[in-house]
């Protein structure tokens, strides 16, 4: 494998994913910093402000908070290094991994069907207003893209919820048994909604260039039908920048699952995240933002290799 | 009057979205037929009438009276927010833009970083640190990813302006640096910022809707956001509640978002 790649695409492997750990080590200190720096004592916080100072004391030196700040930033770093990331203040018994590890995969799968509900909506939708560029399609297609945006998921959730859990009774309700992969289309389709409306507008675009070059116009000249024309010549082309788009929408996604897992009650990283917020619980905090940041520049180095292996003028630029 | 009338007529609908909402923004709290924090019991969730127009909420509060409350409340964190996030974006931009080298690395580095974290959960990972979130809190946490996008926007306008003749002339001449700024390039990313900034008021406002709906907002009646959330918990039983403040919030990004679009049509030569 190593042997097929030119010297130019090793160096550009090595310089992406230099950059990717440095965003880490950056993203790492950070975190850290923010705890330390902005106005507000943590432990006020956790213990309120009816707390005696012997409280205080005792719980800060449980947190380290009376070391140097060097000290704090080098055994932050090893919690981080060794995989716990620390220890729950709620649960001392916990590492913030477990806990995170517990939920995680409730946050993946539904991040991958929001993103399955967003493709499936916008590849479509995107190629049907290319092909008919100007006319009523594309204004149809444009006009749901619009709206999609203007839709809040805080919005859309409740507003789905009355219409396919209350008035038809399809779905599921929030709270109610949610095992099943019909629990999943509702908070799916919650986040997918405003990812499809942008990446409807980038396939759009993206489409209509590939579909002036040469190779489609010749294509069309042999008399391949429009149908097969789309599919198996122009989209093939025009789909790289779309994922691209896509893991680039990777913060969006992110975001709308914190959201949708309150809306519909589920569990999940977002969740914890807001419990540990509420419960001024900092280790869990750090940890599921470090989390969310690190899968973030991990799904853009992926796209980026793959892109990189995929299409060879992204490495000469 | 009949040139204004037809001139109304060509308004764009945004356009006409957002006037209405700093309107209510403003004389809101005034007109609002009820205080939003008045306890009636008797009267809970009760559904639209002569007496409460878009129905009553959370013990018993009027919903139209919460909402012009909110209008105002969004309308301060929007205009705060992104204000700060223009003029800190517009300075740190330019400076990286045109020193380059050291200072463009360091402050393009740092958007990188910020824009790392999805905006919402380095909002609250930010809000985490406070015992009470109050507005002012609300504001520095959407502050601190707000800037990224100006900053970005002045940057690139910046290398290419850099560039320009009459930029170049000034230099030659002796113009010190600070005043080549001032005088010859900020000028020219106003155009940009503000059509930036028209779509970025959208976001900030549905922002503080999602926070103040996850729990995190500065007050509970007061905002759209907390309004939805209470309306979300007893949608089932009455879901007028949760329609009409979740409305709102649409209705009023969207307004944004048209008139970000009308502005770019009518002020970016290169689109015609």
């Amino acid at each position: 494998m190593v042997r097929m790649m030119s010297p130019g695409l090793l160096r550009y492997l090595a310089g992406r994913l230099l950059r990717a750990l440095l965003t880490v080590v950056g993203l790492v200190t950070i975190v850290f910093l923010l705890v330390r720096l902005i106005p507000g004592d943590p432990v006020e916080a956790i213990l309120g402000d009816q707390a005696g100072p012997e409280e205080k004391a005792e719980l800060r030196r449980a947190l380290n908070l009376d070391r140097p700040v060097a000290e704090q930033y080098l055994s932050f770093l090893g919690d981080m290094a060794d995989g716990s990331m620390g220890t729950s203040f709620r649960r001392p018994d916990r590492s913030v991994w477990s806990m995170m590890r517990d939920v995680l995969p409730y946050t993946i799968v539904l991040a991958l069907a929001a993103l399955l509900v967003a493709w499936s909506l916008a590849i479509p939708l995107g190629s049907i207003a290319a092909a008919k560029a100007g006319k009523g399609w594309d204004k149809i297609a444009s006009t749901v893209a619009v709206a999609g945006l203007a839709i809040p998921n805080i919005w859309l959730g409740p507003l789905l919820i009355l219409a396919f859990g209350v008035k038809l009774g399809w779905l599921p309700l929030p709270g109610d048994d949610l095992a099943g992969p019909e629990a999943l289309i509702l908070p799916a389709i919650t986040i997918g909604t405003a990812l499809a409306a942008v990446l409807t507008r980038q396939t759009r675009a993206a489409m209509i260039e590939v579909l002036a070059q040469q190779y489609i116009i010749a294509a069309r000249a042999r008399g391949v039908p429009t149908v097969p024309l789309l599919l198996r010549h122009a989209l093939r082309n025009a789909l790289l920048p779309v994922m691209t788009i896509g893991a680039a929408q990777l913060g969006a996604l992110l975001s709308g699952t914190v959201v949708t897992e309150k809306i519909f009650e589920r569990q999940g990283l977002g969740t914890l995240f807001l419990d540990a917020f509420f419960a001024r619980d900092i280790p869990v905090v750090q940890g599921c933002v470090l989390i969310i940041a690190v899968i973030y520049v991990v799904v853009n180095l992926a796209v980026d290799l793959a892109y990189g292996l995929v299409d060879p003028r992204v490495r000469l630029s | 009057m009949k040139r204004v009338r037809a001139r109304l007529r060509k308004t764009p609908i945004g356009l006409a979205i957002v006037v209405g909402f700093f309107v209510l923004g403003v004389i809101g709290p005034w007109v609002a037929p009820y205080d939003p924090l008045a306890i009636d019991l008797l009267h809970e969730y009760e559904p639209p009438s002569w007496t409460h127009l878009l129905g009553t909420g959370d013990n018993g509060i009027d919903i139209l009276s919460a909402l012009l409350h909110g209008a105002r409340l969004a309308a301060i964190v929007g205009i705060v927010v992104v204000g700060v996030s223009v003029v800190l974006g517009t300075l740190l931009g330019t400076w990286a833009g045109y020193a380059g080298r050291f200072a463009d690395h360091v402050i393009t580095g740092i958007a990188d970083l910020v824009q790392a974290f999805p905006a919402i959960v380095l909002n609250i990972a930010v809000l985490a640190l406070v015992a009470r979130p109050g507005l002012m809190h609300l504001i520095v946490a959407l502050a601190v990813n707000g800037w990224v996008l100006y900053a970005r926007l002045a940057r690139a306008e910046t290398l290419t302006l850099r560039e320009r003749e009459f930029v170049e002339a000034a230099r030659a001449l002796g113009v010190p640096t600070h005043e080549v700024l001032r005088r010859h390039v900020i000028p020219n990313l106003l155009g940009p910022l503000v059509i930036q900034a028209t779509t970025g008021l959208g976001v900030v406002i549905l922002a503080e809707s999602t926070l103040s709906f996850l729990g995190l907002g500065p007050g509970k009646a007061v905002s759209w956001g907390a309004l939805l959330d209470q309306g979300t918990s007893v949608l089932l039983r009455f879901p007028h509640v949760a329609l009409f403040s979740g409305g709102a919030i649409a209705l009023t990004v969207l307004g944004f978002n048209l008139t970000g679009d009308w502005l770019r049509d009518r002020l970016d030569p290169r689109l015609r």
